[in-house]
């Protein structure tokens, strides 16, 4: 896979090109600023844009916004936007562009746990969505009324949906039978009135519209 | 310790006090306060009897002429009184500053009028009573017959009264000096941007871009190693095998960055809110309502352009009254409303909590108040006991 990395801290930007080229990706190139990187993806469109939000030159969220405006011109383009801080009305920009389709928001911890990071570029790069636990959180947490209605264990399978698991990795992450885990799943779309049977990646974005429309 | 008015020169030894130059001091303060409002009763007194035995038409024109005259004289019969207060008080009595624009315009020249006029009429006949009370009484009760038996307590009186007149007369000339002071002094809002003011002003912008400062620092600097660290750390984990005792540790190792991490990433965020600086004051305190254990309906609707300072005050403002509703408020739900009345941002937080909270009692409430204040602010807090609980703050925002 061809990746685009932008990240100003250089320590942290070769990090970032090691760890990709361990799991044998091409990084065709790797910059500093925004508009660098709108410029290096112009020039040579890469299979995914791995991304940092706080970057030169005003040192705000350039990062982002360079990411919406990629999204925006090229909706196919899968874009991986890494975060120092949760901040949930990020991670929505991203969503709105391009249907969520091929959109990630993580906290840059994350990457530490190296396989699950890999996991999140794969499933971005493959049109997925992937949020950041943290986010869905928060956007849970909006949503009280109707959450509450769900059990503790529903509730786990909702967070994990959200942020773009499917039922396999739900089952092993909970450590439950595939069966349990679709049984959860169905209850969870009965009580929340979603729109029933949506699979795989509609899924994922069923469920994430359902928890923003409760704004 | 030092004497500076006649309240703090009585209280001393009676006789140390009959030594100092007090007493005549209060005596030739009221003397010129009778004799001043004397002067005014002939000055305005003799115009009056016009305006009542002249005709209709010199009724009017007097009157008009009367009444600007007494508005005119006003600011010079407080001069003074300012003046006059000395006799009394070493500490001399500044005019409030002049503000731009026409004198009239000033609620301290009005106020000067209105005290004049009270010295001239009210204040004066108390002076010249004062004044009879302690000495033409006691001289009319000599006076009596001295070959009447029934004469005698009243001479006691007389005697008593004269003897007390030094502490009646500076007691009342205290209480008129006080009175002096209060009404025709500057008032802290007209101070206006003083010096105070501005050095307050000053501090609080140089605090927040240092904090701002230190938060850029721990984001590029230890933030970023830390992150930086865990990519080492988990590209070592990939070349240990898995169940090994290196894998394990290195798992171990990672976790306990992770809550570092955690850590750190708050302390930031308490420093310099990101969201507050990207995407402005209504999303921040979404995200800080979404963080309150206490559900909360948020309702921001402010100008995307709110001067800065403002923008942080009405943040750590919301933030810290959505910490106490959290803590303490025991509220099944809480609300957040914000809104710009012409120059002002209105706050409102409310909750159905238990109510009693008191700013005295050691909350955030105190220091609340005192961000409010320092942006030039005011705070209201409604929280009966039993709730429900009201918090109210303006900010000016020009």
């Amino acid at each position: 896979m061809r990746v685009i990395v932008a990240e100003d801290s250089a320590l942290m930007r070769e990090g970032l090109v090691g760890l990709l080229e361990r799991f044998s990706h091409t990084v065709v190139a790797a910059v500093g600023d925004a508009p660098a990187l709108v410029g290096a993806v112009r020039r040579d469109r890469p299979d995914l844009v791995l991304t940092d939000v706080r970057m030169p030159p005003r040192n705000a969220d350039d990062g982002l916004r360079a990411a919406v405006e990629l999204r925006s011109a090229d909706p196919a383009l899968p874009v991986l936007v890494l975060s120092q801080f949760v901040e949930p009305v990020a991670a929505e920009a991203l969503l709105d562009t391009g249907d969520g389709d091929g959109v990630g928001y993580l906290l840059k911890d994350r990457v530490a746990d190296v396989t699950a990071f890999a996991a999140a570029v794969e499933r971005v790069a493959g049109g997925g969505t992937v949020l950041d636990p943290e986010v869905v959180r928060r956007l849970v947490r909006r949503r009280r009324d109707p959450v509450g209605r769900l059990s503790p264990r529903e509730r786990e399978v909702l967070d994990l949906m959200a942020q773009g698991r499917s039922n396999t990795e739900i089952a092993a992450t909970l450590v439950l039978s595939d069966a349990a885990v679709n049984k959860h799943v169905r209850a969870v779309f009965t009580k929340l009135d979603l729109p029933a049977e949506s699979a795989g990646h509609r899924r994922v974005l069923a469920v994430l519209a359902w928890l923003r429309s409760g704004q | 310790m030092r004497i500076a008015t006649a309240w703090q020169a009585m209280d001393q030894r009676p006789l140390r006090f009959l030594l100092t130059l007090w007493p005549w001091r209060s005596l030739a303060y009221l003397l010129t306060g009778a004799a001043l409002g004397v002067m005014l009763i002939v000055v305005f007194g003799v115009p009056s009897s016009a305006l009542v035995l002249g005709g209709p038409a010199l009724a009017v024109g007097t009157g008009v002429a009367l009444v600007v005259a007494v508005i005119a004289v006003g600011p010079l019969l407080a001069a003074l009184e300012r003046r006059r207060l000395r006799l009394v008080d070493d500490e001399p009595l500044p005019a409030p500053p002049r503000p731009p624009g026409s004198r009239w315009r000033a609620p301290a020249t009005w106020r000067a009028v209105g005290f004049a006029l009270l010295a001239a009429t009210g204040l004066a006949t108390l002076d010249a009573g004062v004044l009879g009370l302690s000495f033409v009484l006691p001289v009319l009760l000599f006076a009596s017959p001295t070959d009447d038996p029934n004469a005698w307590p009243l001479v006691i009186v007389g005697v008593l009264l004269l003897a007390a007149a030094p502490w009646t007369v500076t007691s009342w000339a205290g209480a008129r000096a006080a009175l002096t002071r209060t009404v025709l002094g500057p008032r802290g809002v007209e101070l206006g941007p003083g010096i105070a003011d501005v050095g307050t002003r000053r501090l609080i912008g140089a605090f927040e871009s240092e904090r701002s400062r230190i938060e850029r620092d721990l984001h590029d600097g230890a933030q970023q190693r830390l992150v930086a660290l865990g990519v080492s750390l988990g590209l070592a984990r990939l070349d240990a095998p898995d169940g090994s005792a290196l894998a394990d540790r290195l798992d171990d190792a990672r976790d306990q960055l992770g809550v570092a991490l955690a850590e750190l990433r708050d302390l930031v965020r308490g420093l310099d809110p990101r969201t507050l600086a990207d995407h402005g004051l209504a999303a921040a305190v979404e995200d800080q309502a979404a963080r309150c254990p206490v559900p909360v309906e948020v309702d921001v609707s402010l100008p995307d352009r709110l001067p800065p300072q403002v923008a942080t005050t009405a943040y750590f403002v919301l933030t810290e009254a959505l910490t106490n509703t959290g803590r303490h408020s025991a509220a099944r739900t809480a609300s957040v409303t914000g809104r710009r009345h012409a120059d002002q941002v209105i706050l409102e937080v409310r909750d159905d909590g238990r109510g009693g909270a008191d700013p005295a009692a050691g909350s955030g409430l105190a220091g609340l108040a005192e961000r409010v204040a320092l942006a030039g602010g005011r705070l209201r807090l409604s929280s009966p006991p039993g709730g429900p609980t009201l918090l109210r703050v303006e900010l000016p925002c020009g």
